[in-house]
């Protein structure tokens, strides 16, 4: 719609696709007759019939379709960005992360910090590492940044708590290790791109 | 490097710049950027790295290397001369782990920064990788010899400024790189990954670790995160440090620095200093400044019952004393209190220096010292000290006296009754002059012996130096060459044959040579001196003099400031004094000193029967030097201004002003009113500036002014040996890295409170001792100190509630019996 077209305020001239709606009643008459001719027509039960259909498969053929949250959830796309996940590496089952930081720089609710330390083992150890919740707006830019695709969005969505801010530590959010033959490669944001191998240049190795 | 002014092009910008000049020091200067990763502004060049490779009147150069001449023009960049430098970066990212993620540089990588800079975004190179080990150098230094691109920043730095040459590179082991690349390699890369592939830093002593004074400026130029503070490795990324500038307090050389803070961690956060860091390019840090940062006041609250007392001592005090690390604000107030409420001020450190000070003003007609040590390292090749201990005092001092010798070709001069073993290796033309203590005025004539104009100097010290020349004779053996007839006899005709034959021989000889009198009473040997002096004088035309803190409180100061007064003016020598402490300077121009304490006495960080205190064991609590705004005077002769790092939660002088009704709204409202007699300017705090210019001008504060006034004429008396002390000696000084309590505080500083003598005197006195001095003892650990030479012991004065000063009195020479306990 173009600027002139916006300013014209004489309602009426414009280019309005009319509906065929038929005369409304005018007289009392008119409007009984409306009525009846609707009743007789039983017009009612052709709104009511997909009602009835699906009552008589729930309650007689056992296919209900309301789904009994909190009993029962509801599957949600890999791309959904709830509360966060920390990967572990499959192999060795130590944490991916290396502390990098990235995310911490990143996140702009300035929600996540971490604690590092140079350990025995000559390694860079994240000692501790959370997120406020309370804070955090799910943007998604951690996951998108981190180099290692150790952290993550998760499908866990309820965050209602007692308390605006809820903190999460690193240990709630790493996947447990009993259950990583479990854990999942993520698929959504961040997550390197199927044909990447095609992108990458080879660097020559003497070996 | 000649001073005369001269114009090049570089791309086509016309630049000035002085004749010599390295080329990237111009461009650098003139804002011009040639990218170099080896190349360190104050030192020499190393070209390890040969990326500042440009084109200077169509000859390929390195302008690291490459001498400005006038009229010169200068391409930074070419087609060939990226290819060649892409090529270079693309070695070094060779075999370079991938963990950008968890390095400490990350962000501040030069080798990221140039990567990318470059345009670098395939490999050509490959060599096998080599195992290269962690290692932990000594008790503040980490190297990651696998993150380390053998730029030789760090032996460079640690040779050319600060003198303790204590890192070199060894050989890495591993393959060489393959023959085959020579064809398909650039040139100047080829060369670079050869010597790369061959080399690795190690300590130069041969051991595992170094033996240095762990100033940690080699971390500080590392361009990668090979090198890196023991402390803050892991710890926190450089981005989210906060960088705040700041000034050392430790000593007087009032070097500008960051503190770097962040939140302390998850559970505290509150600010935290992490790390300290520092423009490497135009100053350098000694180890108490880098690593001595955590000595804040920490957890304190308003206290008002103790502030009511604080309040109430200082209407009843009659003597305030106080260290001199406090900035110019707290000495204006303290002053204020002497003139308001008429307090004797006593600062037993800076006293002595203070009437040096003021002696020299008198004989010389100015009221500060002519010179300052950046205009030494640049201009001087020639450095005389007098009364310092070069090692300890004040690393400023000591790089200038290093730097001169290795970037200027310079010789030097130290004269000081404690041998060192360091201070000679600074440079081949060093002479050391270990004297007794007290013939301080003999070496400074002697210094007027060798450098004065005769012709100008008065008459009466001519004479006197006159009197200390003798002609006299000595033998020297000459190599002659004499013809030496032998009979051979033939082996296979059995005839006897005679063959002349020319046969080296030493030739005793007697020549005249002159005797100087001056060196020998210096316990010095005059006939070697003649001839090492003669080296030394070679090429030299800049002079400077460097005086230290023994001469403050030599018994014989007043005669010995006219000296320096008299060396100064005739000698054409550039002169600097070293003040003894952090602010000396200040407290010296700024306050009226009293010789001796009287009645109750409030001590700030100093014992007293009120004690005010930033070290949180006083009855009032301070802020720390890193918690408080204000101004500190520095060794060069300028006021610059020092910001807050920490917050602090409690009372400061000015509230303690403000309650006996002198304060003003902010401590940095007194800064205005600074002492213009005494070369002070009447500006606001916040307009000071603060920071270096691209050419390494210090644009921090201001400089102080001289101010002029009729030289004395009063004559400098002879020298005399009244104060030439004999047997046991005691001389007060500090080791390396430790200044003050603050410095003791901090975390990563470990030089204990104990005695300190050579090698072999440690081993002669034991474990412990008991020290007595006329006034009373001490009883310290003996600790060996390798670059000490002699019998004279050190002792530290850096706990002020050992009152080394009262024991020493003012002299830092003083007889002492040793026991073993």
């Amino acid at each position: 719609m173009s600027l002139e077209q916006f300013k014209n305020r004489n309602v009426g001239t414009q280019n309005y696709t009319m509906l065929d709606l038929g005369e409304s009643p005018k007289t009392g008459w008119d409007r009984f007759k409306q009525v009846a001719r609707r009743s007789v027509k039983l017009e009612l039960f052709t709104g009511l019939k997909v009602t009835f259909r699906e009552m008589i498969k729930a309650l007689f053929m056992g296919e209900m379709h309301t789904v009994k949250y909190p009993f029962e959830k509801l599957p949600i796309s890999p791309r959904y960005r709830a509360i966060h996940e920390m990967k572990r590496l499959l192999e060795s089952g130590h944490y991916r992360c290396i502390g990098c930081g990235l995310c911490e720089k990143i996140c702009i609710a300035d929600c996540i910090r971490m604690d590092t330390r140079y350990d025995e083992n000559q390694r860079k150890e994240v000692s501790e590492y959370t997120i406020n919740f309370g804070r955090c707006i799910f943007c998604g830019y951690c996951a998108e940044v981190c180099p290692e695709l150790a952290i993550v969005h998760g499908g866990r969505y309820e965050n209602a708590s007692e308390q605006r801010a809820s903190f999460a530590l690193f240990e709630d959010m790493l996947t447990p290790l009993d259950q990583l033959n479990q854990q999942q490669e993520f698929p959504g944001y961040g997550a390197v791109s199927p044909d990447a191998d095609k992108k990458i240049k080879k660097t020559p190795l003497a070996y | 490097m000649s001073k005369k002014e001269i114009t090049i092009t570089i791309d086509g910008v016309e630049c000035r710049t002085r004749e010599g000049e390295y080329l990237l020091n111009a461009a650098r200067a003139n804002g011009i950027f040639i990218p170099a990763i080896c190349y360190l502004t104050r030192c020499s060049p190393t070209l390890a790295c040969r990326i500042c490779l440009v084109e200077a009147d169509g000859k390929r150069v390195y302008s690291c290397n490459a001498k400005a001449k006038e009229g010169m023009k200068v391409v930074t960049q070419s087609e060939e001369i990226l290819e060649e430098r892409r090529a270079i970066m693309e070695v070094y990212d060779v075999n370079h782990p991938l963990q950008c993620g968890v390095c400490d540089q990350h962000g501040e990588c030069e080798l990221q920064n140039y990567t990318l800079e470059l345009g670098v975004d395939s490999q050509h190179f490959a060599v096998p990788d080599t195992l290269r080990e962690v290692k932990e150098w000594s008790t503040v230094l980490h190297y990651d010899a696998g993150l380390c691109i053998v730029c030789e920043r760090c032996v460079t730095v640690c040779k050319d400024m600060i003198g303790d040459s204590a890192l070199k590179t060894g050989p890495r082991g591993g393959p060489a790189v393959d023959k085959a690349y020579k064809e398909t390699a650039p040139k100047d890369a080829y060369a670079m990954w050869n010597k790369l592939q061959k080399s690795i830093i190690v300590p130069s002593n041969g051991t595992e670790h170094t033996n240095c004074s762990d100033c940690g400026e080699c971390t500080a130029v590392c361009p990668v995160g090979a090198l890196t503070e023991r402390d803050f490795v892991y710890k926190a990324n450089p981005w989210e440090l906060k960088e705040i500038p700041a000034t050392c307090a430790h000593c007087s050389s009032g070097c500008h620095l960051y503190y770097e803070t962040r939140f302390t961690s998850i559970d505290n956060h509150d600010e935290m200093i992490f790390r300290v860091k520092n423009e490497w390019n135009f100053q350098s840090l000694c180890g108490a400044g880098r690593f001595g940062y955590d000595f804040e006041n920490r957890d304190v609250v308003k206290d008002e019952a103790a502030f009511s007392k604080a309040v109430d001592a200082l209407k009843k005090a009659e003597t305030i004393r106080f260290s001199s690390t406090i900035t110019n604000e707290e000495a204006l107030m303290l002053q204020r209190l002497k003139q308001e409420r008429g307090v004797k001020l006593v600062n037993p450190e800076v006293r002595p220096f203070q009437r040096f000070l003021s002696a020299y003003a008198k004989a010389a007609g100015r009221s500060l010292y002519g010179s300052d040590y950046k205009a030494i390292m640049q201009e001087s090749d020639f450095v005389v000290s007098v009364g310092a201990a070069l090692r300890n005092d004040n690393p400023n001092a000591r790089y200038a006296f290093n730097n001169v010798q290795k970037m200027n070709k310079g010789a030097g001069l130290y004269f000081h009754p404690v041998g060192d073993t360091l201070v000679p290796t600074f440079g081949k033309t060093v002479e050391c002059i270990t004297h007794k203590p007290g013939q301080e005025e003999t070496a400074l004539y002697l210094v007027l012996d060798l450098f004065a104009d005769r012709e100008n100097l008065p008459d009466y010290i001519k004479s006197y130096l006159d009197g200390f020349h003798e002609t006299r004779k000595r033998t020297i053996k000459e190599r002659v060459m004499k013809e030496v007839v032998e009979k051979v006899v033939d082996k296979e005709s059995g005839e006897e044959k005679e063959v002349k034959k020319k046969v080296p021989e030493m030739v005793e000889k007697e020549v005249e040579y002159d005797h100087n009198l001056l060196v020998e009473a210096l316990g010095a040997d005059p006939v070697a001196f003649v001839d090492s002096f003669e080296k030394m004088m070679k090429k030299k035309s800049s002079f400077a003099l460097i005086v230290g803190e023994d001469l403050y409180g030599h018994p014989r100061w007043e005669n010995l400031a006219k000296l320096v007064a008299l060396a100064e003016k005739h000698c054409g020598m550039k002169m600097a004094m070293i003040p003894p402490k952090s602010n000396a300077l200040g407290v010296a121009l700024i306050c009226d000193l009293d010789d001796a304490a009287e009645g109750y006495t409030v001590g700030y960080n100093q014992p007293g029967d009120f004690r005010l205190s930033a070290l949180g064991d006083g009855d009032l609590d301070m802020p720390a030097m890193n918690q408080q705004e204000g101004t500190m005077t520095t060794m060069n002769k300028r006021v610059v201004p020092t910001n807050a790092a920490l917050a602090y939660g409690g009372y400061e002088l000015n509230d303690l002003m403000k309650a006996l009704g002198l304060g003003k709204r902010l401590t940095v409202d007194w800064t205005e009113e600074l002492p213009v007699d005494k070369g002070f300017q009447a500006a606001k705090f916040d307009d000071l500036p603060d920071g270096f210019l691209n050419d390494g001008t210090e644009v921090r504060g201001y400089a102080l002014t001289s101010i002029k006034s009729r030289p004395s004429t009063a004559k400098a008396a002879q020298a005399s040996d009244e104060a030439v002390l004999e047997g046991e000696i005691a001389y007060r000084c500090n080791p390396q890295r430790q200044f003050n309590d603050f410095t003791d505080k901090a975390h990563q500083i470990f030089e204990a409170f104990a005695l300190y003598a050579s090698a072999e005197k440690a081993k002669a006195l034991g474990e412990k001792v008991e020290v007595l001095f006329e006034k009373g003892s001490l009883v310290l650990d003996v600790v060996a100190d390798e670059r000490m030479q002699g019998e004279i012991v050190e002792i530290p004065d850096f706990k002020a509630d050992r009152d080394v000063y009262g024991l020493f009195g003012e002299s830092r020479y003083a007889n002492v019996t040793i026991k073993k306990v």
